[in-house]
């Protein structure tokens, strides 16, 4: 990479090795506060993750960096140039890629590489040779035709740091480059960025995944507009010492004992893991209880390394208790079949081209069952028949035994759905979402108004009943949503990427209620795209291409993919393990019919 | 504000014209909607009254009143229905299939022999279409009048003979009035619509974020924006005035370069407009609802084209003022129907100019090159 940046005269200052600093930064848009005096800096040749939830103030500050929002107050300067009063020139020291593909979909890559570098005040044609090394860089030499409106996410995101790259930029700013991105396009990506710092590159990486902290440098973690943490990610996981703890083989009762787990005063956070238990103590507390409950269940209490969200989850003061007082006021669910949802030779197609491929299974009732998939594998149209809003090209779907071709109307009403974002009607206010929900689930007179009065007990809601749902806090607004789709307690509960946009304290509490209803017997099919969240399911199913590539337990599938360097893989290394063995398996294929 | 560069601008005016050849919608703004709307208001929209159904009832029996009714079935644009109760085509009038009625009263004699000044006829007409009631009322008038003067000389005459002569559109046909107005919306549909959405929509894709992010000015990003829509905007007009002139048989009495200086004159505040709003709204629906009702609609009614001006309330006559189409419409009907008059059209230019360089002014003022909202 070696282009002539037309970087003016840069008064760098007085540190050479600072790229960004950050001096008492404060934005707010109306009465909302977006960031709260951040005072930091970001070096040069390494790789910073801006780390944070979402609405920590991370795209805020992304953009205050570019130049694209001014700060209400503090100062901030970006290779040595004022944001505000050198505007133009920090245009030209840094390159930035926006959190929403930016790019022309109706352009080609080569097109859009090409306005790009001209923007940016290169001629295409002088450095053909740049262009070589971009395109062979993120391996898009192969797409330079195709428009970028039909490129994968994976490369749509490559093609996004292709375009930020041009005329070579001091700093480099990547505003949630992973999302809608796939495992393997993922470590695409920070293979790229690696390479990038190494060349001395300044790069800003902005998450909210908080696995993806572990791999940066160093991190400035964002929470509610403040600075939480600055250093390097060990630094924050290191302070947590040896307080992380897992209960190994607790099988079928994991999800009881992580609620107990929870719900003791020494233990601050805690997940399921496959068939295990992970805990973290909080700050000064004993193991004596958790040890306990680790002898009581039979379980072999063994210490972990600490994770960067366990550090998180501590810092912010722990994670919500264990018990749902959802779930526990639902009365257990009864099946006919053991069987809640199955579906055989299931099959898709728009046109001529297939979204769905015979996919076959079946779901045990009280099952969490799990769809991951990377983007536009298949998932959601597998989903949306599974729960009757699309209809199947061929192959059959069940629903509690109802056949969802004829009796769709019917099996809807033993569904509860949950769409991404929530869906709830900003135009109403809490109460009046709960009514219309109950009203078009057919629930009518007394039962109607003890289910709602039930709900706002339950969540807490009583506050918040004539404020609109988009005034609410996070948590508040998941809580809402979960109560809209299970007003008519259903037996089968569909959640669409549920925790997308959530933060990790709020999915906490999500997963404590899903837990009790799972326990409770109701059928909990999710989508998601949080790898570590495939692990409270009992089973998964990975869909790749639009064919079912594997079905098994969260712990079969980590096996399968355990190598003898790398024995306890994750989720994720699963993940890509599985979709590399079938990509090959594809080639395999192709060559014997050849 | 950096240096205005001549290769960042050529990069975004290529981009945005290979956007504009690609998608299928700009394309259709621009060359097939046109074709509709001028077929619309050549063929289907006609201000033209041609034989109107009206009734004449004749209840004097004697022959002066018949020679009336007569000379009632006489003229070309009327189609005459008798009767001899008025109650039957009241309920013809009621039912819609007449636009109304003449009486020709039982002492139509007598009224005629008497000259009281008594009127000597009644007409009804249907005032849900006053339009054509006007129309039957006064060719009505018209009729008995002429008759009158034709019983021989006994009407008193008067001191000057009108003989109307309409120049410029001989024939009254309204659609070489309408097909020249018709470009004038075209060209706001345009200018100001199609702007409007393609700003918004890089905003809505996050495209424009990206932009911004580079060394490229506000102005350049504006100009690239402008540029291949002001070259649409001219190749439309062309089309429409081929068709208009070639297909529609509307003269063009003035030159082409004219017509053509005009629009592109036209098109620097409909432009100005188009930006001024994107400037403001950042979706496309919301655009495209504003663009509706601050451009469309009183080009469409304020400009001249449809209502006469003249005719028009005092405050809402202000407010045409305002309009630029006004000023396009009445040098398009110039160049079209008379010839090149430049005293009407350096006026209108100067007065384009002037609104589109407000408008124009106050886009730049309303776009930073920030995200701020």
């Amino acid at each position: 990479m070696a282009a002539a940046a037309p970087l003016p005269a840069a008064p760098r200052g007085q540190d050479r090795d600072t790229a960004v600093v950050l001096d008492g930064v404060e934005k707010h848009f109306g009465k909302v506060q977006a960031l709260r005096g951040l005072s930091a800096r970001i070096g040069y040749g390494r790789l910073t993750g801006l780390v944070g939830p979402d609405g920590a103030g991370k795209t805020t500050l992304m953009r205050i960096m570019t130049g694209l929002l001014v700060p209400n107050a503090g100062r901030v300067t970006l290779a040595g140039y004022d944001v505000v009063d050198d505007n133009d020139a920090i245009h030209v020291a840094s390159g930035y890629m926006p959190q929403r593909f930016g790019l022309y979909e109706d352009l080609s890559v080569m097109e859009n590489m090409r306005l790009y570098a001209q923007l940016r005040g290169m001629d295409a044609d002088r450095h053909a040779g740049l262009f070589d090394e971009l395109l062979d860089f993120t391996r898009l030499g192969p797409f330079t035709g195709r428009l970028a409106g039909k490129l994968s996410g994976g490369m749509k995101q490559k093609l996004g740091l292709a375009c930020a790259l041009m005329a070579r930029p001091a700093v480099l700013l990547l505003d949630e480059p992973s999302v809608g991105v796939d495992p393997v396009s993922r470590q695409d990506l920070w293979r790229m960025v690696q390479a990038l710092t190494d060349e001395g590159m300044a790069v800003v990486w902005s998450t909210a995944y908080l696995d993806e902290a572990e791999r940066c440098d160093r991190v400035l973690l964002l929470n509610e507009g403040e600075l939480a943490f600055a250093g390097p990610p060990g630094e924050l996981t290191g302070s947590l010492g040896d307080r992380s703890f897992r209960l190994e083989e607790v099988g079928a009762e994991r999800r009881a004992v992580l609620a107990e787990a929870l719900d003791l005063d020494s233990i601050g956070d805690g997940v399921i893991q496959g068939a295990g238990v992970r805990v973290v103590l909080r700050a000064d507390a004993a193991r004596q209880q958790i040890q306990a409950l680790a002898d009581r269940v039979d379980a072999r209490l063994v210490p972990v390394a600490p994770r960067f969200e366990d550090a998180f989850i501590d810092l912010l003061g722990g994670g919500p208790g264990g018990t749902s007082a959802l779930a526990e006021r639902l009365p257990p669910v009864r099946l006919d079949s053991n069987i809640a949802v199955s579906c055989r030779d299931l099959t898709k197609r728009f046109g001529d081209f297939t979204a769905t491929d015979r996919v076959t299974f079946e779901v045990r009732q009280g099952e969490i069952f799990g769809l991951l998939g990377p983007n536009g594998a298949g998932k959601s149209t597998t989903f949306k028949m599974l729960c009757g809003l699309l209809k199947p090209t061929e192959g059959e779907a069940h629903v509690v035994g109802l056949d969802l071709r004829r009796a769709t109307g019917a099996a809807k009403g033993q569904l509860g759905y949950m769409a991404q974002k929530f869906s709830l009607y900003g135009l109403l206010s809490v109460r009046q979402n709960l009514e219309f929900s109950a009203g078009v689930y057919g629930l009518e007179g007394a039962t109607r108004r003890a289910r709602i009065d039930e709900m706002i007990e339950t969540f807490d809601l009583g506050r918040w009943l004539s404020a609109a749902p988009d005034a609410l806090p996070l948590g508040y607004r998941q809580r809402l949503a979960l109560a809209c789709a299970l007003m008519h307690r259903p037996p089968v509960l569909f959640l669409d990427e549920p925790t997308s946009g959530v933060d990790p304290i709020t999915r906490r509490e999500f997963w404590t209620h899903i837990n009790g209803l799972a326990r409770k017997g109701v059928t909990v099919m999710v989508t998601t795209h949080f790898m570590d969240e495939a692990e409270y399911c009992d089973r998964v199913a990975m869909l790749y291409r639009a064919r079912l590539i594997a079905l098994d337990t969260p712990d079969a599938l980590k096996r399968g993919a355990a190598t003898d360097d790398h024995a306890d893989p994750t989720m994720e290394d699963a993940f890509i393990h599985l979709v590399e063995s079938a990509d090959l398996a594809d080639e395999a294929r192709g060559e014997a019919s050849q | 504000m950096s240096a205005f560069d001549t290769r960042r601008l050529s990069a975004l005016v290529r981009k945005e014209s290979l956007q504009a050849v690609r998608d299928p919608s700009t394309l259709l703004i621009a060359f097939v909607l046109p074709a509709v709307l001028l077929l619309l208001f050549a063929y289907a929209v006609s201000l033209d009254i041609r034989t109107v159904r009206i009734g004449v009832v004749v209840e004097s029996p004697g022959a002066s009143s018949q020679q009336l009714a007569a000379a009632f079935a006489a003229t070309r644009y009327l189609d005459v229905t008798f009767a001899h109760d008025r109650r039957e085509v009241a309920d013809r009038v009621v039912a819609g299939e007449l636009r109304g009625f003449v009486v020709i009263p039982q002492d139509f004699e007598q009224r005629l022999a008497e000259r009281s000044g008594q009127p000597l006829v009644q007409v009804v007409t249907d005032g849900s279409q006053p339009n054509t009631a006007n129309f039957v009322a006064n060719y009505a008038q018209g009729v008995v009048q002429t008759w009158r003067a034709g019983m021989g000389g006994e009407v008193p005459s008067a001191s000057i003979a009108l003989e109307p002569r309409y120049w410029y559109n001989p024939e009254l046909e309204s659609r070489r009035a309408l097909v020249p107005g018709a470009i004038a919306i075209i060209m706001t549909i345009i200018g100001t619509m199609l702007t409007a959405l393609v700003v918004a929509r890089e905003w809505e894709r996050g495209t424009m974020e990206a932009v911004m992010s580079t060394p490229a000015s506000v102005v350049e990003i504006l100009i690239g924006k402008l540029l291949p829509y002001f070259a649409l905007g001219m190749l439309s007009t062309l089309g429409a005035a081929a068709l208009a002139i070639f297909v529609f048989d509307v003269p063009l009495h003035g030159s082409l370069a004219a017509l053509l200086l005009l629009s592109a004159v036209f098109m620097v505040p409909a432009l100005g407009q188009g930006l001024l709003i994107s400037s403001l709204a950042r979706n496309q629906f919301l655009a495209a609802q504003i663009a509706l009702f601050s451009g469309f609609l009183p080009a469409f009614m304020l400009s001249g084209f449809l209502f006469e001006i003249d005719s028009m309330p005092a405050p809402i006559r202000a407010i045409t003022w305002l309009i630029p189409a006004r000023y396009f419409v009445s040098s398009l009907k110039t160049v079209f129907l008379a010839g090149d008059i430049w005293a009407v059209f350096v006026p209108d230019l100067l007065a384009m100019a002037a609104i589109g360089a407000v408008l124009f002014a106050l886009a730049r003022r309303a776009t930073r090159k920030n995200l701020e909202p």
